[in-house]
């Protein structure tokens, strides 16, 4: 898997020597997502059309983006459980400021991140304040807290009928390329995927929050003896993970033109799945954005080829499962051959 | 020296042990006999070699050569599992206790009485049978059901104690069993020595109590830099047993040079925190190397750490250049130019998921970027020039902290206050776990940096460095600075006095 922490990423130059076994274990899970993509072409025809290719993205960017902010909380170490709950409970805020504040769809957006950011950072106070001992508490309760507003505020029922503006934008419309036959289409949501990943990137691995991000998780001790703001950092993580899910939200809104106080069930789960396929250690310090994206896609594309393939939902989950334990023994594997060097 | 003859059956004989790790011979050629009904006291200063040599008897360490036989017959020690087979029970400093289970689950632990004939189910009647019976015999006043975790320090060293007993251990190794207890606890503690002596058990007690020594003990084995020195009677006076520990030569190893000191850099006035720290004041001058010594647990970690801002004060003031600072994280420590080299590189130094230049660094980010954004090219040349000006072996600045060895990891945590322009440095156990080589690396350094005007304090577990490195000497004792020692007054035998309380308090 590719947890390998990449010190200073981009411009550490690996100088030590690695062997084509290291390599293969460090491409581990891209291999991995080539593998499926080769299996899925060869057995299907409709497999790699760009009309299905665009569908795998909009089925997998709601959880890429998740699975973003869930990269930067498990990355200290912790857990947020309560992103799905949270995506609800903003998704429906979004769409009763649209329907029945009557305000802009820009207006809808913003409290959708404003309603994530703000659980979000409760989050984080929970666990450096009240001294929670574990964030799997905290988040739990949260979780609870946000899923059962989103039912209070809205009585239960869904809210449809947005309208048009930013979220129909960001969530339903696309760019054609081209023109003819020959012309694709974009979603507009995977421009938003790319610039968060990319943005993810940078921060974690060119600033120094970022940085202290890593050191938080690595070792929290000798991170505050080097006077790295621990307590501030944790609630910024948990602050990122809410905002993640809010943009998320954001995204659904606009795919399914609605607000509802079930959306986002199990979601949370999908999301630590993909960090941990992505390579991502529980224990904190390991984890790496390219990681994450090919974690998301390799959940996206399995659930896409088996459904092309027709294997029923039911089956699919239990394939999930295997890959999700597959994934860390491999890696592992590669720990116990990094260590034995 | 003459050696002592023990009383009954010879139930132990270690001979020619010899333990190498990379870089150090902590054994060499070491002997040692144990008699049954003995109470052999193994001293030694820190570093001498006493714990290496039990965790060899108690299977956790691999002998590089020697021979160990129990009542005349050699045996083999691969696993600590072989040590209890064979009826040896070390208990550790830090227990092997289950706190959430009883005392008899703990003390019949992996060797629980089943019900004949139904397999897997615990035949708890007997279990606390037997267990109140060992504890009555020890006459310990210890309810069998009580969970451990519930009992007092003292009272789970007996759980240890009763455990040994119930697996009929002939050899009972104790390492420092008092250093947590309290005067009435030893007493307690001693009597039960006393029952194991009866019971025709050899009983190995290390200590750096002193004043133990004839109490508990019947004989003396002592050890010195990993080798055998001499055995000799308890009853032996005190100072022979100092003697017999010191003694080297301190001014080979020891680059030190004295420097003119300057401007006090740093002074604290009345430090206290609840229960470890009493009342501690002392300052510090530029140029000057304070050393900070005392047994283990007198405060001199919590003293530093709390310096620091790495614990809560619960009074006092510190000042640095002459003008109050208050600490209260160790944000505010390093901003006044204070930087803390912990006793624990691995948990608390570094962070080794991280590259050397991130670990230089990270007390100073600022340095190294624009707006919160890294300069990774700047970040990597001053760290490159760390690893040349203190000749940090590494082939890349870019490679994890964990892949260097202890000296070199010491040093990327010194480079990470030099690069943070700390003035005050505090070394908590500078050479804990570095090879000799790599120690006088590290001592040369603290000399070139007090000769650029740095003041340094220095707690130190080990006497010699203590004495060849410091210009100065503070002595704790029960988190109280008991002793300040300069010039001839610094010497081993007062150190040792002042920090075992064997003298009167002289200054502070």
């Amino acid at each position: 898997m590719s947890s390998q922490p990449e010190p200073a990423a981009a411009a550490a130059q690996p100088e030590e020597r690695r062997s084509w076994t290291e390599i293969a274990f460090q491409l581990g899970a891209l291999l991995g997502l080539i593998l499926l993509i080769a299996i899925f072409a060869f057995s299907s025809s409709s497999f790699l059309t760009t009309g299905n290719l665009a569908g795998i993205a909009r089925q997998t960017s709601v959880n890429a983006l998740l699975a973003l902010g869930m990269l930067v909380v498990i990355l200290t170490g912790g857990i947020d459980l309560s992103v799905g709950a949270v995506l609800a409970l903003a998704m429906v805020v979004l769409a009763m400021v649209i329907t029945q504040a009557g305000l802009d769809q820009s207006i809808g957006l913003l409290a959708a991140l404003a309603v994530g950011a703000a659980l979000g950072m409760g989050n984080g106070l929970l666990l450096t304040r009240l001294h929670l001992p574990h964030p799997f508490i905290s988040t739990l309760g949260m979780m609870n807290i946000a899923r059962g507003a989103a039912l209070v505020i809205t009585g239960g029922a869904s809210i449809s009928a947005l309208g048009g503006g930013i979220v129909k934008f960001i969530g339903n419309d696309e760019i054609r390329l081209g023109s003819g036959d020959g012309a694709v289409s974009i979603p507009i949501m995977l421009f938003v995927v790319v610039v968060a990943y990319i943005a993810f990137y940078f921060f974690l691995n060119r600033t120094v929050v970022g940085r202290h991000i890593y050191a938080t998780g690595g070792n929290p001790e000798a991170a505050r003896l080097s006077g790295v703001p621990v307590d501030r950092i944790l609630v910024l993580v948990y602050t990122i993970s809410g905002l993640m899910a809010g943009l998320a939200a954001v995204v659904l809104a606009g795919r399914t033109d609605s607000g509802y106080p079930n959306a986002g069930l199990g979601f949370e789960l999908d999301a630590i799945s993909a960090c941990i396929i992505g390579g991502t250690s529980f224990f904190g310090g390991v984890g790496t954005v390219g990681g994450t994206l090919i974690g998301a896609l390799i959940m996206g594309v399995l659930r896409n080829g088996l459904n092309i393939m027709s294997v029923d939902t039911n089956w699919q989950t239990v394939v999930i499962g295997t890959v999700i334990i597959a994934a860390v023994y491999v890696d592992v594997l590669r720990r116990r051959a990094g260590q034995s060097r | 020296m003459t050696t002592v003859a023990g009383t009954g059956e010879v139930l132990l004989r270690m001979s020619g042990i010899t333990k190498r790790f990379p870089g150090v011979v902590a054994l060499d050629d070491v002997r040692l006999e144990v008699h049954a009904g003995e109470v052999l006291v193994l001293l030694g200063e820190n570093g001498a070699g006493k714990s290496t040599l039990m965790k060899i008897l108690g299977g956790a360490y691999h002998a590089d050569a020697g021979k160990i036989e129990l009542k005349g017959r050699e045996v083999k020690i691969s696993s600590p599992r072989d040590a209890l087979d064979l009826g040896i029970a070390v208990i550790y400093q830090e227990f092997n206790l289950v706190s959430q289970l009883s005392v008899m689950e703990n003390v019949f632990m992996g060797r629980e009485p089943r019900i004949p004939g139904r397999p897997g189910m615990i035949d708890w009647a007997r279990m606390r049978r037997e267990t109140a019976a060992i504890l009555k015999e020890l006459d310990l006043p210890i309810d069998p059901g009580r969970q451990v975790g519930k009992l007092g320090v003292a009272q789970q060293q007996m759980v240890e104690i009763a455990r040994s007993v119930s697996a009929n251990a002939d050899v009972v190794v104790m390492d420092e069993p008092t250093s947590a207890l309290t005067n009435h606890e030893i007493i307690q503690l001693f009597r039960v020595v006393r029952q194991l002596q009866a019971r025709g058990a050899g009983v190995i007690y290390i200590s750096h109590r002193l004043e133990e020594v004839p109490q508990v003990g019947t004989t003396v084995t002592v050890l010195r830099d990993g080798h055998y020195v001499d055995t000799v009677a308890a009853t032996a006076p005190i100072p022979d047993f100092i003697r017999l520990m010191v003694g080297r030569d301190l001014t080979k190893q020891y680059p030190k040079e004295r420097v003119e000191p300057g401007a006090e850099v740093l002074r604290v006035e009345h430090l206290v925190r609840r229960g470890v720290l009493e009342d501690a004041s002392f300052s510090v001058r530029a140029g000057e190397i304070l050393g900070v010594a005392g047994l283990v647990g007198a405060g001199r970690t919590e003293l530093v750490r709390a310096i620091f801002g790495a614990d809560h004060l619960d009074g006092g003031r510190i000042f640095v250049d002459g003008e109050e600072v208050s600490v209260h994280h160790p944000v505010d420590a390093i901003r006044a130019g204070i930087g803390l080299l912990p006793e624990d590189r691995k948990t608390q130094g570094l962070v080794l998921l991280l590259s050397i230049a991130e670990n230089v660094s990270m007390a100073s980010p600022g340095d190294v970027s624009r707006y919160g954004v890294l300069d990774l090219g700047r970040m990597a040349a001053r760290a490159r020039g760390f690893v040349e000006s203190l000749r940090i072996r590494t082939p890349s600045v870019n490679r994890l902290a964990r892949s260097l060895s202890g000296g070199t990891q010491q040093k990327v945590v010194l480079a990470k206050w030099l690069a943070s322009r700390s003035r005050v440095l505090i070394f908590d156990e500078p050479t804990r776990g570095i090879d000799v080589g790599a120690k006088v690396e590290v001592y040369q350094l603290m000399t070139t940096l007090v000769k650029q005007g740095v003041a340094i304090v220095m707690v130190s577990s080990e006497l010699p460095e203590v004495l060849g490195m410091s210009d100065r000497v503070l002595v704790m004792r029960g988190g109280r600075i008991v002793a300040e020692l300069t010039g001839d007054e610094m010497n081993q035998e007062r150190i040792l006095a002042a920090a075992m309380g064997q003298e009167h308090v002289v200054a502070a």
